[in-house]
């Protein structure tokens, strides 16, 4: 052990992006040792094996079924991995601990959460491209196949945000609930705003349009019976998702910050 | 004059109580206190005293409901101040999957050192806390003591000036006790700065150059450990065995304690020698005399009750001086 006191790296000296990156390697090594993440993958590559027989035994309409069941495959488990990971990310870090040593360092906690964030986005993107390469051989990979992906993977952004969000300031239990439940609203927010558009009630009306604006509108990120039937898809919703999904995931971002910046560490 | 290392001001820390968190509770009550550079400063009380309160708020880690501090001149919300403290929070935990290298690699990026700097640095590190051998082991697989060991290198991997301990020998086994006591001797004489809690006096007193007393929240008073400790002698505690065909004197027969074929004997200090002429006389074999001193928590309890009401300030601070 050395070095005098005059040793001290001073935030000036740290290198751009050292801390980001450094928790970012970390996160991606924890993740990939941690062996829940290889059930679930496992249960996807189970689910997608599945779609592949039954679409084998389905005469004429092999692709519809593998498509179809491939892609909510994909889905499904991407929707357990974000919430799972997205819940994680912060609350395990402050159930375990491993935040105090962390956040003693020079990082800022916008920073933290940004990293993390991005981190996971990225080890998803890298999951759905290995279960599109393992299903290659079976369904010609189109590109109505690869924007349904996309898309997919824009809902798992907003969901695991989402997640963030809620473990920034409430337990590891009521954030799944919350996030779950936010996502079937999502789903239905059409619906929703169908149903208030029918309504008597002014009162009812306003609600379901808030809860219309409020929640994300997941609806418009399915296109996987589009993909499934080669239904062509326009390229304002690829836009409109895109920028929907960004923004969305922005806004939690900026709260998130906010509010875990603010918060004691108990 | 010189900037003091730490500089507390005023400090006061509420919990909010309640689901709709209209109640408090006060963990730390306008904490003022000013540490030299190169000092090791212990911070001694009780479970519940504040210690650990203090700490997060000194690193950051919880924000004060007033008051403010200065760590080597710069205030606690300044994200520069984070580059200048190392620290080892009560009972560490890390990432279970990465390995004793991994992690003190992973905290080693924070600061700008080179890949080669990194694995040197570490390395040597490793060696000084004892891990070298468990070095590529996950930390899952790691006893309580390791762990230690493990989280007082990280504290320490960037050469920071200060350095916040938070019992840093709980789980240590007295090998491990004494190398954590020859480390922060080590950090003292490299100039650093040592800011650690206590609850255990004799740390205290081996150790620091000045410490604080902290119970309820409270600032008791600050001065040399001896101060405190020599002022708590009231008994003397003699061990000692006695010829199988030899009886306990009966003046003693209250004071005794038998452990096997041992006896303890507690006395007040000025009856010591009477004590031991008396013993000597029924032909004992004098193992042992040590001086009785109650342990940190002993002597808030008594405090704290003997004025439930008022603030223990003024007790302790006669007693410090």
């Amino acid at each position: 052990m050395n070095a005098g006191v005059s040793a001290t790296r001073l935030p000036g000296d740290r290198a751009v992006g050292a801390a980001p990156v450094s928790v970012a390697v970390n996160t991606f090594r924890e993740a990939v040792r941690d062996r829940v993440l290889y059930n679930l993958i496992f249960f996807a590559l189970l689910m997608i094996g599945a779609a592949i027989l039954v679409g084998k035994i389905s005469i004429g309409i092999d692709r519809l079924v593998i498509v179809n069941l491939g892609l909510s495959a994909i889905s499904l488990i991407g929707l357990v991995m974000a919430v799972f990971i997205g819940v994680g990310l912060v609350s395990k870090e402050m159930e375990k601990r491993t935040l105090y040593t962390l956040l003693a360092r020079p990082i800022r906690r916008w920073e933290f959460l940004l990293t993390l964030v991005v981190n996971t986005c990225f080890m998803t993107l890298g999951l759905a491209a290995a279960l599109l390469w393992v299903g290659r051989p079976f369904v010609q990979t189109d590109w109505l196949i690869l924007v349904a992906v996309y898309f997919i993977l824009l809902e798992l952004a907003i969901v695991t945000a989402l997640a963030l969000f809620f473990s920034c300031f409430t337990t590891p239990m009521f954030s799944t609930l919350f996030t779950l439940g936010i996502y079937l609203t999502g789903c239905f927010a059409e619906g929703i705003r169908e149903f208030g558009d029918l309504s008597q009630s002014t009162g009812l009306k306003l609600f379901a349009r808030v809860i219309y604006y409020l929640v994300p509108n997941f609806h418009n990120f399915n296109v996987i019976a589009a993909a499934a039937h080669g239904v062509k898809i326009p390229a304002a919703l690829i836009a409109q998702n895109t920028l929907y999904a960004a923004l969305y995931v922005a806004l939690l971002l900026i709260a998130s910050s906010a509010i875990f910046s603010g918060r004691n560490l108990k | 004059m010189s900037t003091p290392a730490i500089e507390i001001v005023g400090l006061t820390k509420d919990y909010p109580l309640g689901f709709w968190r209209r109640r408090s509770r006060r963990a730390l009550d306008n904490l003022s206190l000013a540490v030299d550079s190169g000092e090791i400063f212990g911070f001694l009380g009780p479970n519940g005293a504040g210690k650990t309160t203090t700490l997060k708020l000194l690193t950051g880690l919880i924000f004060p409901t007033s008051g403010t501090a200065r760590i080597r001149g710069r205030f606690i919300d300044d994200i520069g101040m984070h580059s200048e403290i190392g620290y080892l929070p009560e009972q560490p935990y890390f990432y279970d999957y990465l390995t004793a290298r991994e992690l003190l690699d992973y905290y080693a990026r924070f600061s700008n050192y080179t890949a080669a700097e990194r694995r040197a640095r570490v390395g040597r590190l490793l060696e000084r806390v004892g891990l070298a051998s468990a070095a590529d082991l996950q930390l899952r697989k790691y006893s309580k003591g390791m762990l230690q060991r493990a989280g007082i290198a990280q504290a320490i991997l960037h050469d920071p000036p200060v350095i916040f301990l938070d019992e840093p020998m709980s789980g240590l086994d007295p090998l491990g006790r004494r190398e954590v006591r020859d480390t922060l001797i080590e950090l003292r004489k490299q100039g650093r700065t040592v800011f650690f809690s206590t609850h255990i006096l004799a740390d205290a007193e081996m150790l620091c150059d000045r410490v604080a007393v902290l119970a309820g929240g409270k600032l008791q008073g600050v001065g040399a450990p001896g101060d405190i400790v020599s002022l708590e002698v009231h008994a003397m505690d003699v061990l000692f065995e006695l010829p199988p065909s030899h009886e306990v004197p009966p003046v003693f027969a209250p004071n005794i304690t038998r452990i096997g074929a041992r006896c303890r004997l507690e006395i007040p200090e000025p009856e010591l020698y009477a004590a031991l002429d008396e013993l000597r006389r029924c032909k004992a074999r004098i193992l042992s005399v040590s001086a009785v001193r109650p342990t940190l928590e002993d002597y808030f309890l008594r405090l704290v009750n003997k004025q439930p009401n008022k603030p223990v300030r003024s007790g302790l601070e006669v007693a410090l001086r």
